[in-house]
C-alpha cells in the first residue's frame, strides 16, 4: 500500500502538474483554434443564466477556497487569530454553500447536456466526461464535508491541519505522502479526482479558464489592425 | 484629421428583384459547412416582416449597438465590467430557433423505399440531430412575399410610428426587398464587444473580421451586432461573420454577392473618412441626426488637402484615384440617393441603401394615381410603401432624405422618359430637384445601365507595400481553420478534432448496379 500511496500521492501531484502546464502550452501552441469554451448557449437558452452562473460561481468559489485553505501559510492564520478549529469551520459552511451552488448548477448542466437532442449532438463526448468528472470530484469534497463535521465536533481539526500541510509540501518540492495516509478514504479519493482535473484539463474544453479576458476591462473598444510593418516568418 | 480608407457598399433596392442569388452564392462558398448550416451572412428579407434572425431590428429585446448615455458612448447590452459579469451565460444571446433549425431532407428514401403503394416521400432531416422533423416551422426565408398573417409581421420594428392596420386590407399592402449582409461598420460594437479581442477592423480596406485562433467562444459579438450578421459556429464554438470576401475584394475583384447579383442592384467602391472622429459622430445625441452625421465623416477624395492626408497614412495611389471614381461616393454624398440602414443604432453602417420606388403600372395606366407633369411617372406620395416605412428603415424616422432621394430617381426617369419617348429633354423635372442635366444622365449610366467598370471600382490590396517578405506568405490561404497552412501538421492529435460532415440520412441510397425488384 505504502507504494501506491506515494504514487498517488507523491508522484501523481507532479505528473498531474506537469501535464497540465506543458499540455496547456503545447495546445495553445499548436492548436489555438481549439482553445476555447465551445459554449452550447445557442442550441438551448433555457434555465442557461441560472445553471451556469451557479455553477461557474461555485467553483470558482471553490476554487479560490481550496487555495487560500491549503496553501496560506499558518503563520498568516496566527496573525489573524484565527484558530484552526474556527478555519475549519469557515471552510465547511463556506465551501458546504459554494459547493451547493456549484452542484445545483453542475447538475442542471449534466442533465440539459445528457436529455436536450441539440445540446447532446452539438457537444462532444468530451465534454460530457469533464462534466461528470468535476461533479464527482465535487460529491466527494461534498462528502468530506461530512467527515470534517464529524471532527469538529470532537474539536479536532488535526485532519484538516494535516492536509494543509501535505499541499505545502507538494508545492515546496518536498512531498510527504505519509501525511495524508492516514486519513479517511473519502479525503483521499477527493484529492485524486481533484488531482486528476489538472491532467485531464489541456486535453477538454476546461482551457478556457486560461483565457479569463480580463485585459478587456483597460482595453480600447475598437480594435484595428495595421498590415505594415508586420515580418512574415 | 486621420484618413482611412473604407471598402463600402451600394444596394439599390428599386432594382432588386428578390432572387436570393446573392445569398446562395455566398452560402456555398462561405457557409456551407458543419455548424454553419443556418447560418447566412447574405440574406434577402421581404418587408414588411420580422426577418432572420427573428426581430433582429428590435433591440429592446436584443440590446444591440450603441446608446448615448450622459453624451458618452457605451454598448447598449452594457460596458466591459457587465460582459464580464455575464460571461457565463449571456442574456441576449438568441437561440437556434430564433434563426431556425437547419434541415435538410431524407432524399436517399427516394431511392431505398420498398415498392409500396403510395410514392415515397422525402421527410425532412434536422441538420444538428440528424433525427428526422415533424414539421418545419421556420426558414431563412419564412415570410418570403409576405407570406404568413399580417398580425405575425406587423411585429416589424420599421411600422413605429404608422397606423400599420390599413396595410393589413389587401388593396394597401407593399411589399419590398431587403438584402442585407454584415455593414463593415466604422465603429463596429461586435469589435467593441468582444472580450478577448478577436474582432478586429482591417486598417486597409475596412473589413472586419473574426480570428479564429483567437476567438474563445464568449459570444458577446453575437448579441452585441445590431444586424444580428455574427454568427456562431455551433461545431466549431467560435464566431463567424461575412469577410467581405476579402480574398476577391484584394485582387479587385467584387465581393461574390455583387458579381451574382442578375439585377446588378450592387455596387463596391472606396471611402475616405475621418478616423478621429468616429467616436464624436457615433455619439450624435439626437437619433434623427445621425444619417447627417454619417455623411459628415466622410472625406471629400477630390479635396487637395484630404488627398495629401491620405498620402500621408500611406493610403496607396491607386485607392486614393478609387476614392475620387467611386460609385459610393456619388449615390451617398453627391446625389445623396444612398441612406445607411439603421443608422441610430450608432455603428455607422458601410452598407448603404437606395430606397425603392413603389409604381404600380396598371393604376397609372387606368389613370387612378396622380402623376407628375409628364402624365406618365406618379408622384411620390402615390406610391405604394409609406415613406414613413422607408424612414424608419434609412434614416431613423426623418422622412425628409428619403422623399429627396425618392424625388431624384423619379425625376431622373421623368428626364430619361423626355428623351426616350417625347425626343426632347425636358428639364423641369431635373430642376424642381436640382439634378444638373450631366448629373441626371450620369444617375442613369450608374443606376440604369448599371456596367460592370461603373458598378466595381476596387482597387487591389497592395499586400507588397504592407509586407516584409511577400515570399515567405506565399502558399498561404486565407479564410481557414487553425493551422492547416502550417507545415508538419501531424494526422493524429491528442486535442479535440473538427467533424467535417454536415449531417446526412442515416440510411444511404442502395448503388445504382442492383436491381430494385
Amino acid at each position: 500500500m505504502d507504494y501506491l500511496n506515494t504514487l498517488a500521492f507523491a508522484v501523481y501531484p507532479y505528473l498531474a502538474g506537469a501535464v497540465f502546464l506543458i499540455g496547456s502550452w503545447a495546445r495553445f501552441d499548436s492548436e489555438q483554434y481549439t482553445w476555447k469554451a465551445d459554449s452550447s448557449q445557442l442550441m438551448s437558452n433555457r434555465n442557461m443564466r441560472l445553471a451556469s452562473n451557479l455553477f461557474h460561481i461555485g467553483i470558482i468559489g471553490i476554487f479560490l477556497g481550496h487555495l487560500v485553505g491549503l496553501l496560506m501559510p499558518f503563520a498568516f492564520w496566527h496573525m489573524i487569530e484565527l484558530s484552526s478549529l474556527g478555519k475549519q469551520y469557515i471552510a465547511m459552511y463556506g465551501g458546504g454553500f459554494l459547493g451547493i451552488l456549484c452542484l445545483i448548477g453542475g447538475v442542471m448542466l449534466w442533465w440539459r447536456r445528457v436529455t436536450h437532442p441539440r445540446v447532446r449532438a452539438a457537444g462532444r463526448s468530451s465534454d460530457l466526461f469533464i462534466l461528470s468528472w468535476i461533479l464527482v470530484t465535487l460529491l466527494f469534497g461534498l462528502a468530506t464535508t461530512f467527515t470534517t463535521a464529524h471532527h469538529a465536533s470532537q474539536g479536532s481539526a488535526d485532519t484538516m491541519m494535516t492536509l494543509a500541510q501535505w499541499a505545502k509540501s507538494i508545492v515546496l518540492f518536498h512531498p510527504q505522502p505519509e501525511l495524508v495516509a492516514k486519513t479517511e478514504l473519502v479525503f483521499r479519493l477527493h484529492l485524486f479526482f481533484g488531482m486528476s482535473l489538472f491532467l485531464l484539463f489541456p486535453f477538454t474544453r476546461l482551457v478556457h479558464i486560461w483565457s479569463l479576458p480580463l485585459g478587456y476591462l483597460g482595453r480600447a473598444y475598437q480594435i484595428v489592425r495595421t498590415k505594415r510593418r508586420v515580418m512574415v516568418r | 484629421m486621420k484618413v482611412r480608407a473604407q471598402f463600402a457598399l451600394v444596394f439599390n433596392l428599386d432594382k432588386c428583384i428578390g432572387c436570393h442569388t446573392c445569398s446562395v452564392t455566398c452560402k456555398n462558398v462561405w457557409t456551407n459547412r458543419k455548424g454553419m448550416e443556418y447560418a447566412w451572412w447574405n440574406n434577402v428579407e421581404s418587408k414588411p416582416g420580422i426577418g432572420f434572425p427573428k426581430q433582429w431590428e428590435n433591440q429592446d429585446k436584443w440590446k444591440g449597438g450603441w446608446k448615448v448615455e450622459n453624451g458618452k458612448l457605451e454598448l447598449k447590452g452594457g460596458g466591459r465590467a457587465s460582459k464580464l459579469l455575464n460571461i457565463f451565460a449571456n442574456p441576449d444571446m438568441p437561440e437556434i430557433d430564433d434563426y431556425y433549425e437547419p434541415f435538410t431532407y431524407n432524399y436517399a428514401h427516394l431511392q431505398s423505399a420498398k415498392l409500396s403503394e403510395a410514392a415515397p416521400t422525402a421527410r425532412p432531416l434536422s441538420q444538428i440531430t440528424g433525427e428526422t422533423m415533424d414539421k418545419i416551422t421556420w426558414g431563412p426565408n419564412w415570410e418570403d412575399h409576405l407570406a404568413g398573417e399580417f398580425a405575425a409581421r406587423a411585429v416589424d420594428k420599421n411600422f413605429d410610428g404608422i397606423q400599420k392596420q390599413m396595410y393589413s386590407e389587401f388593396k394597401n399592402t407593399f411589399q419590398t426587398y431587403l438584402p442585407r449582409m454584415c455593414n463593415h461598420c466604422l465603429n463596429p460594437a461586435c469589435v467593441a464587444a468582444c472580450p478577448s479581442g478577436s474582432l478586429y477592423k482591417r486598417e486597409e480596406d475596412g473589413i472586419v473580421l473574426v480570428d479564429q485562433d483567437k476567438c474563445r467562444s464568449w459570444r458577446m459579438c453575437v448579441s452585441a451586432c445590431p444586424y444580428k450578421k455574427i454568427f456562431y459556429n455551433w461545431e466549431s464554438g467560435k464566431a463567424e461573420k461575412c469577410i467581405g470576401c476579402y480574398p476577391r475584394v484584394e485582387s479587385g475583384m467584387p465581393t461574390l454577392c455583387s458579381e451574382s447579383c442578375v439585377g446588378r442592384i450592387r455596387y463596391n467602391g472606396v471611402m475616405l473618412y475621418d478616423a478621429d472622429r468616429i467616436a464624436e459622430y457615433a455619439a450624435t445625441p439626437n437619433d434623427k441626426d445621425m444619417y447627417q452625421a454619417q455623411m459628415n465623416i466622410f472625406l471629400d477624395p477630390n479635396d487637395p488637402e484630404v488627398v495629401a492626408a491620405a498620402r500621408e497614412e500611406g493610403i496607396p495611389e491607386s485607392w486614393i484615384e478609387a476614392a475620387q471614381k467611386s460609385p459610393i461616393w456619388k449615390m451617398a454624398m453627391e446625389w445623396k440617393i444612398a441612406l445607411p440602414m439603421h443608422p441610430e443604432f450608432r455603428t455607422l453602417p458601410m452598407v448603404w441603401y437606395v430606397p425603392p420606388l413603389s409604381p404600380v403600372q396598371s393604376q397609372i395606366d387606368q389613370g387612378n394615381l396622380p402623376t407628375g407633369p409628364d402624365g406618365a411617372i406618379p408622384l411620390r406620395e402615390a406610391m405604394r410603401t409609406p415613406v414613413r416605412y422607408l424612414a424608419n428603415l434609412l434614416t431613423a424616422g426623418d422622412e425628409q432624405p428619403v422623399i429627396e432621394a425618392l424625388n431624384k430617381l423619379i425625376a431622373m426617369r421623368s428626364y430619361q422618359r423626355s428623351v426616350h419617348v417625347e425626343g426632347k429633354a425636358e428639364m423641369a423635372a431635373l430642376d424642381a430637384v436640382g439634378l444638373s442635366e450631366e448629373q441626371a444622365k450620369d444617375m442613369y449610366k450608374l443606376l440604369a445601365i448599371a456596367d460592370y467598370a461603373d458598378r466595381f471600382v476596387i482597387p487591389t490590396n497592395h499586400g507588397e507595400t504592407r509586407m516584409e517578405d511577400p515570399y515567405g506568405f506565399q502558399g498561404q490561404n486565407g479564410f481557414t481553420f487553425g493551422n492547416d497552412s502550417s507545415t508538419g501538421i501531424s494526422l493524429v492529435s491528442l486535442f479535440p478534432e473538427r467533424r467535417k460532415e454536415t449531417a446526412e440520412p442515416k440510411t444511404q441510397p442502395e448503388t445504382a448496379d442492383k436491381p430494385y425488384f
